[in-house]
C-alpha cells in the first residue's frame, strides 16, 4: 500500500522527537499504580482493615462516582479502584494529546507539507501517530502489569489491569485521530478530543454514582467506565477487552475515511468566519482584555470548582476515618475531634485552591508581558490608550479572577460537603469564608508578577519561581525543619487556618498592603520604562 | 506652514548601542515625508520615540506641537501608526481589529473603511491566525488609513504587499495628501519614496545625513552626461570639473557636479556635439552613495 509508504521512518522520527515526553507519561501512568499497590499493602495489612476500607467506599456515593466501585477487598482490587478509573482518564488524555500533536499540529504549522513532498504516503503520518500512541498504551500496561506481578499480586489480575489501560489508549488514540481530521486549528482539535474524554468520564460518573437508581447502564456507554467492568483482581471479565478493540477499530476506520476525503491542511469543518465588524464591547482596552482573558478565566474557574467538588465529596470520609481508628481519634481529640479534623482538612483544601488561584493570577498578569513581547501591545499603546489603563485592564483579571474562583470553588466544596452531611447553607458560608481569607496572599503573587513586569520585564517569569518556592515552603518546610524566618517568606504562611484556627485580621491587612505596594510599584515602573521592541 | 514633527539632536542608547546618535528630523504639516535608511539605521527607534513607546536620553522631540512622552495619550488621538511587523490576536477577526484600533484612536470613517477593504481585497471575517504577513499588514493599513487622524506614521508599510497592492497603497497616500494629512513614511523601497514623498530625510547610524526635497538632494550630487562628439574628446580629461570620464572612439560618458553643469556644457560646445543625453541622479544613486560610505567606514 503506497499510501502507507514511509510509516516506519515516521514512527522512528516521532519516537525520537517525543522520547522524553512519552517517557514521562509512560513512567508516571505505569508506575503510580504499582506505588499505590505497594502503599496499600503496607497500610492495610489485615483482611479486616481492607474490608473496612472497601465498605467505607461502597457506602459513599461521591467516592464511587469519582473513583468507581470497589469489587473486592484484596490489594489488587483496591488499587484498581483507587487508580484504575482516574488512571484511565489520564491514559485517555495522553492518547488524545499525543495523536493531535503528531497529526493536526504538524499540519497547522506546515511541517506536514514539507514531509508530504518527500516519499511519504498520504496515510503515513496518521498511521505513524496511531502506532506510537497505541504502543505507548501497551508500554504503560506492560510496566504496570510487570510491577504488580513483582509485588506478588495474581498474574491474571495484573495482566487485565495492564490490558485495560492499553484498551483505553487504543480507543482514545482512534478518537484523537478523528478529532484531528475535523478542524484546521490544532487547539480546536485538542478541545474536541479532551471534551470527548471528559464526556466519557462524566457518563461513567453518573452511571457509577447513580447505580442505586438504575443508571449503571450509562457506564456501559463509557470506554473509561469499561475499566471497572473488566474487574481486574475480582473475577476478570476478559470479553470486555473486545469492546475496546471493536470501538477502537471502528473509530480508526472513520478517521482514515475522513482523512481520505479532505486536503492536507484542511479540516472536515471549514474554519468559521468571524464577525466583519467589532462588537460594541470591543471599543476599549478593557473590552480587548476581556476577549483575550475570558476563555482562560472560565476554564480555570470551572477547574477550581471541580477541585472543590472533589474536596467536598471526601470531606465526610475524613471524619469517618477517625471512627475506625481510635488512636488517631485520640490525637485529633486535641483539636476538636471529628469536627476538628474536617476543619483541618478544609483549611488545607482551600490552601491548595489558593495556590491554583495564584497560578491563574500570575498567568493573567503575565499576559501583559506576552502582549508586549509579541508586539501586540504597541498597536494598542500607539492609540489614545494610556499605559496605565492598558495595564490595569489585564491586572484586573489578576485581582478579581482569583476572588471569583475562590468564591465559586469554595461554594462548590461547601455545597458538596453540605449535601452529604445535610447542612448546605452552613457549610457553603463556612468554606467560602475560609477560601476568601486566602485572597490577600494570592494578591501578593499578583503583585509580584505586576512589579516584575513593570520594573524588570525580562525577569517577569520569575513570578512562577516565587510561587513554586512558596508552595514548597508550605508543603515541605516544616517537615524538613526549615528555620522559621524562611517559612515566613511565604505569604500563605501568614493566613490563619480558618476554620481550624480563629480569625486574626492584622496579617490579612498587612498582606493586602504588601500586595498594594507591589502592584503600585509595577504600575509606576511600567509608566516610566521603554516598551520592548520584540 | 507649521511643523508636524520636530526632532533635534535626539540620542537613544540601548546598553552599549547608540541606536539614535543625534538624530534631526523636520516634517512640515501636510507633507509626505520619506524617512530613508538601511536596516538598523534607527528608523524604527526614531518612530518609537515619537510614539512615546521609548524615552530618549537627550535632545528634543516634539510631535503635533506636544511632547511625545508626557502627552502621548492626547497626541495619539490625532495619529495612526502602522508597525513594520504587524502582529494580530489569533482569535480576533481583521474587521474586529480595524474597528478596535479605530475606536481607540479618534474614530473611524466607515465609508473609507469599506472602500479600503475593497481596494486592498481584504476579507475582514477571517481570524488573525489565518492571515498571511501581507494580509496582517493590510489590516493595520486599513485601520490607520480610515481613522480620522491628521498624522500617519508608517514603518515600512508595504514590505509584505504584492506589487498590485503596493500600487493601491500609493493611490491611497496620494488621496491623503490631497486631504492635507501629514505622512511620515519610513521605507527602504526607493521607488515608493521617489513617487510619493515631498521631502526626504536619509538616516544612517542613528544620524540624519541628508534632508530636503528630492530636487534639492539631487542638486548636491552629480549629473551623468553621455555625448557623441565630432572631434577627439581626449582633452576633456584635463577639465577639473569632469569626473569618471570614459572614452570610446568619439563617445564619452562622464559625471558633473550640478554646480559645474553650465560651465562644462560651454566647454563641450567646441568639440562639436552631435548628440547629448543627461540624466539627474536617481534616489537610488543618492542612497547608494551614503550606503557605500557606511560600508567603507565599517
Amino acid at each position: 500500500m503506497s499510501s502507507l509508504a514511509g510509516t516506519w521512518s515516521l514512527v522512528r522520527f516521532v519516537l525520537k522527537r517525543d522520547r522524553l515526553r512519552l517517557g514521562v507519561w509512560i513512567a508516571i501512568l505505569g508506575l503510580v499504580p504499582v506505588g499505590t499497590a505497594s502503599a496499600f499493602a503496607g497500610l492495610y495489612t489485615t483482611e479486616l482493615s481492607r474490608q473496612e476500607l472497601a465498605a467505607t467506599v461502597a457506602s459513599n456515593p461521591a467516592m464511587v462516582a469519582f473513583l468507581g466501585p470497589v469489587h473486592a477487598s484484596n490489594i489488587g482490587a483496591l488499587t484498581a479502584w483507587r487508580i484504575g478509573t482516574l488512571g484511565s482518564l489520564l491514559v485517555a488524555l495522553m492518547a488524545v494529546l499525543t495523536m493531535i500533536r503528531h497529526t493536526r499540529d504538524e499540519e497547522e504549522t506546515g511541517r506536514r507539507e514539507l514531509l508530504g513532498s518527500t516519499v511519504v504516503g498520504r496515510n503515513a503520518p496518521l498511521s505513524a501517530a496511531l502506532v506510537v500512541t497505541v504502543a505507548a498504551g501497551l508500554a504503560i500496561g506492560m510496566i504496570l502489569a510487570g510491577g504488580l506481578v513483582g509485588l506478588e499480586l495474581p498474574v491474571a489480575g495484573a495482566v487485565a489491569y495492564g490490558l485495560g489501560f492499553a484498551g483505553v489508549a487504543i480507543v482514545f488514540a482512534a478518537i484523537g485521530a478523528i478529532a484531528a481530521q475535523l478542524t484546521e486549528g490544532a487547539a480546536a482539535a485538542r478541545g474536541i478530543g479532551v471534551a470527548a474524554a471528559g464526556l466519557v468520564f462524566l457518563l461513567r460518573m453518573v452511571g457509577d454514582g447513580g447505580a442505586g437508581n438504575g443508571l449503571s447502564w450509562l457506564t456501559w456507554l463509557s470506554p473509561i467506565g469499561w475499566f471497572s467492568r473488566l474487574r481486574p483482581f475480582a473475577d476478570e471479565q476478559w470479553w470486555v477487552l473486545l469492546l475496546w478493540l471493536g470501538v477502537g477499530l471502528a473509530c480508526g476506520v472513520v478517521a482514515f475515511g475522513l482523512s481520505a476525503r479532505r486536503d492536507v491542511g484542511a479540516g472536515v469543518f471549514p474554519p468559521r468566519p468571524g464577525p466583519a465588524v467589532g462588537g460594541p464591547r470591543l471599543g476599549s482596552s478593557g473590552g480587548l482584555a476581556w476577549r483575550l482573558q475570558r476563555g482562560s478565566l472560565i476554564g480555570w474557574t470551572v477547574g477550581l470548582m471541580a477541585i472543590g467538588a472533589v474536596y467536598g465529596s471526601v470531606g465526610d470520609s475524613i471524619g469517618d476515618m477517625l471512627d475506625d481508628n481510635p488512636q488517631l481519634a485520640e490525637i485529633f481529640e486535641l483539636i476538636g475531634g471529628e469536627q476538628g479534623i474536617t476543619d483541618v482538612f478544609f483549611s488545607a483544601a482551600v490552601g491548595i485552591m489558593a495556590i491554583v488561584a495564584s497560578a491563574y493570577a500570575i498567568r493573567a498578569v503575565l499576559r501583559l508581558r506576552a502582549e508586549e513581547d509579541e508586539m501586540k501591545a504597541e498597536l494598542i499603546l500607539a492609540t489614545a490608550t494610556p499605559r496605565i489603563r492598558w495595564a490595569a485592564s489585564h491586572l484586573l483579571f489578576g485581582l478579581a479572577g482569583p476572588a471569583l474562583m475562590l468564591i465559586l470553588g469554595g461554594a462548590v466544596a461547601g455545597a458538596t460537603y453540605g449535601l452529604i452531611i445535610g447542612d448546605v447553607a452552613g457549610q457553603v458560608s463556612r468554606v467560602v469564608g475560609s477560601a476568601m481569607i486566602q485572597l490577600p496572599a494570592v494578591w501578593v503573587l499578583t503583585g509580584i508578577a505586576m512589579a516584575l513586569f513593570g520594573i524588570a520585564p525580562r525577569l517577569a517569569s520569575v513570578s512562577w519561581a516565587a510561587l513554586v518556592v512558596f508552595l514548597l515552603l508550605g508543603q515541605l518546610g516544616q517537615i524538613l525543619q526549615f528555620p522559621q524566618w524562611s517559612l515566613n517568606l511565604s505569604p500563605f504562611s501568614h493566613i490563619p487556618l480558618i476554620p481550624a484556627e480563629s480569625l486574626r485580621v492584622l496579617p490579612l491587612v498587612l498582606l493586602a498592603l504588601v500586595a498594594t505596594g507591589l502592584v503600585a510599584a509595577g504600575l509606576v515602573g511600567f509608566r516610566r520604562r521603554d516598551i520592548a521592541a520584540g | 506652514m507649521s511643523t508636524a514633527i520636530s526632532v533635534s539632536s535626539v540620542v537613544k542608547t540601548f546598553g552599549q548601542t547608540r541606536a539614535l546618535d543625534g538624530l534631526d528630523l523636520e516634517v512640515e504639516t501636510g507633507e509626505v515625508h520619506g524617512f530613508l535608511g538601511p536596516n538598523g539605521a534607527g528608523k524604527t527607534t526614531a518612530i518609537r520615540v515619537l510614539l512615546g513607546l521609548l524615552r530618549h536620553d537627550s535632545g528634543h522631540a516634539s510631535l503635533l506641537g506636544g511632547d511625545p512622552w508626557t502627552e502621548a495619550t492626547e497626541l495619539h488621538r490625532r495619529l495612526a501608526y502602522v508597525p513594520g511587523d504587524v502582529m494580530l490576536w489569533p482569535n480576533l477577526t481583521g474587521g474586529e481589529v480595524i474597528d478596535l484600533l479605530g475606536r481607540l484612536r479618534g474614530g473611524l470613517d466607515q465609508g473609507k473603511r469599506k472602500r479600503l477593504l475593497e481596494r486592498f481585497d481584504l476579507d475582514p471575517t477571517k481570524k488573525g491566525r489565518t492571515y498571511s504577513k501581507g494580509n496582517r499588514q493590510k489590516v493595520a493599513l486599513v485601520a490607520a488609513l480610515s481613522s480620522n487622524v491628521e498624522l500617519l506614521i508608517l514603518d515600512e508599510p508595504t514590505a509584505g504587499l504584492d506589487p498590485l497592492m503596493e500600487a493601491e497603497f500609493r493611490n491611497s497616500i496620494e488621496e491623503d495628501r490631497v486631504d492635507g494629512r501629514t505622512v511620515l513614511l519610513a521605507s527602504h523601497i526607493l521607488a515608493e519614496v521617489e513617487a510619493l514623498c515631498d521631502r526626504i530625510s536619509i538616516v544612517r547610524r542613528g544620524r540624519t545625513v541628508e534632508s530636503g526635497t528630492l530636487s534639492e538632494l539631487r542638486h548636491l550630487t552629480r549629473t551623468t552626461i553621455s555625448a557623441e562628439l565630432a572631434v577627439d574628446p581626449a582633452p576633456l580629461a584635463d577639465l577639473a570639473s569632469v569626473h569618471d570620464l570614459r572614452i570610446r572612439d568619439h563617445r564619452v560618458d562622464f559625471e558633473v557636479e550640478s554646480s559645474d553643469l553650465g560651465d562644462v556644457l560651454q566647454r563641450l560646445a567646441p568639440f562639436g556635439v552631435r548628440s547629448l543625453v543627461s540624466h539627474p541622479p536617481t534616489l537610488e544613486e543618492l542612497f547608494m552613495r551614503h550606503y557605500r560610505d557606511e560600508q567603507a567606514v565599517s
